[in-house]
């Protein structure tokens, strides 16, 4: 077996093969090499066609016109035009945005950066399971709210926001629904025929696709405007200028392609390893699911366990590739704030670890992970005082910590 | 991260791992650290009547860095005499395991047990009052 074993597919998926092939298809002097911007030749018109097929591609995984589909240079970039641009446009109406407390920092610093532009920014709290209730979002609606901002899929415990309904309340509120799919779309049905959703943004990276590319879905009916963030040749309908780059476009095209085609494989092999993860860790005391275990991507496994701390953890566990909630991990030293949020003590953030399946993880794989998992929560739990404590029936909250 | 090789040798092979008596009168307990802020520290010295250190055990929660610091000072503490044993520094620490800066708090944390494991047997002594 070859190590490490990676169980990061949330952080980025390897590119699959055939989506490689198609863009090196798309490069050099005997391929697709053209400027779809050039009109006066067939080096033109054959890079233009490649990227329309593409645009289909994408548009067809969220039941969408090809349309409504922007190219970007990733999901961060998508949020950034969807939040900046719908907040500029229509900042004469109101100044007023809600998002969450668990988004993704490219949309938790877009907002940042609004509020220090003079915008009020408003962010939810979610449950003790990372759900948002549409009654919850209804609430903070008020009269100058423009745009409401949540993700679809929390990318660090995999919790699915129930956009159907929070789109039906913005809708009938006027308010623009942006949602960053970045960790949903190509792993769990979209459908913008019957979702009321006005922005969506897409990662290729995240559904075998390359990196350095994304989409932001813009609805026509009714009609979503927007500001450009990026100036130049006006391409993208004016909404994003720069050349498109063809082979990454016709990457993620191809990525959506297969991604739809195997949508229902994928979801079972996923779940069906997810299962034997839950069923190998059973045995193992003082372990918490982070997040809601039925609303949820079945890739994704956020698990804390108690009294071992998640940076040692990673340190035993270095033949898998995984992430951690653990301050030790980053540069700062807090713990996961989307852990945090959630409520969930600094001990378990600190201790948690993120499993993420993918398209190329096998049952094998799932076996030595938990064999390796048993092996270091219990070599570390002899090492661990608080683990001491817990066994002689001292609480640990009971006692005075001196801070440091 | 990238750890120092002497680092992992303590993470992998941790030396003096455990407890000792801490009702024993020759035994001083020093726990340190917060759960909340990732990393507790439990030291523990055996003194003889000489005052030297006869045997130290630990037990660390925090990441390798922190059980590596409380690993290397059981084994840095055995044969000291308590006052030897007050005079290790955090930068002896840091600097024979070759700790990042991010992870200087670490060595910190194991100076902070020594002195309290030896606060502890000192009070338990009557040598020093509260």
């Amino acid at each position: 077996m070859r190590t490490p074993i990676y169980f990061d597919y949330s952080a980025t998926t390897p590119v699959d093969a055939k989506v490689a092939e198609a863009m090196m298809h798309c490069l050099t002097h005997e391929g697709n090499f053209g400027n779809a911007a050039s009109r006066s030749h067939v080096f033109g018109w054959k890079a233009e066609e490649a990227i329309e097929t593409a645009r289909e591609q994408v548009a067809s995984l969220l039941n969408a016109d090809p349309r409504e589909i922007v190219w970007t240079s990733g999901a961060t970039e998508s949020n950034n035009l969807a939040i900046k641009g719908v907040a500029q446009f229509n900042h004469k109406r109101g100044k007023h945005i809600i998002t969450s407390k668990i988004e993704h920092k490219a949309v938790l610093d877009t907002c940042r950066q609004l509020e220090r532009e003079g915008f009020e920014v408003t962010y939810l709290e979610p449950t003790s399971e990372g759900i948002f209730t549409p009654d919850a979002v209804a609430a903070a609606i008020r009269e100058d709210t423009t745009l409401v901002s949540l993700m679809h899929v929390n990318n660090e415990i995999g919790v699915i926001t129930d956009i159907t309904a929070i789109g039906e309340i913005c809708r009938a509120r006027n308010v623009v629904f942006h949602v960053d799919a970045a960790q949903s779309a190509g792993k769990i049905a979209i459908d913008m025929e019957a979702m009321k959703v006005d922005l969506m943004s897409l990662s290729a990276h995240k559904m075998y696709g390359p990196k350095g590319m994304g989409a932001l879905y813009v609805r026509r009916k009714p009609r979503v405007r927007l500001e450009a963030q990026m100036h130049g040749g006006g391409h993208e309908r004016g909404m994003r200028s720069g050349t498109l780059p063809t082979h990454q476009i016709v990457g993620m095209g191809e990525a959506a392609r297969l991604a739809k085609e195997q949508l229902d494989a994928d979801t079972l092999s996923a779940l069906h390893l997810r299962d034997h993860f839950l069923a190998g860790i059973a045995d193992i005391e003082q372990v918490h699911i982070n997040g809601s275990l039925t609303q949820r991507v079945p890739h994704n496994l956020n698990v804390s366990f108690a009294f071992v701390e998640g940076e040692s953890l990673i340190m035993s566990l270095r033949d898998l590739a995984i992430s951690s909630g653990s301050a030790c991990t980053s540069a700062s030293l807090e713990p996961s704030y989307v852990l945090r949020a959630l409520g969930l003590s600094d001990e378990l953030a600190h201790s948690s670890l993120r499993f993420s399946f993918g398209r190329y993880t096998t049952e094998a794989d799932i076996d030595f992970a938990l064999e390796k998992v048993h092996l270091a929560v219990n070599k570390l739990r002899e090492l661990s005082p608080l683990w001491d404590m817990y066994k002689d029936g001292i609480d640990i909250n009971s006692i005075e910590w001196a801070a440091h | 991260m990238a750890y120092s090789e002497k680092v992992i040798d303590h993470y992998e092979n941790p030396r003096n791992v455990g407890k000792l008596d801490d009702a024993s009168l020759n035994v001083g307990t020093g726990m340190v650290g917060a759960p909340a802020c990732g990393d507790v520290m439990r030291l523990q010295i055996q003194v003889n009547d000489a005052g030297i250190i006869e045997d130290a055990k630990f037990k660390t929660y925090g990441c390798g860095s922190a059980i590596a610091s409380s690993s290397l000072l059981t084994e840095w503490v055995k044969g000291k005499t308590l006052e030897q044993a007050s005079l290790i520094k955090n930068i002896d620490i840091a600097e024979e395991l070759a700790l990042p800066p991010v992870k200087i708090h670490c060595s910190v944390l194991a100076e902070d047990a020594i002195r309290a494991a030896i606060k502890d047997i000192r009070t338990k002594r009557g040598e020093i009052t509260e």
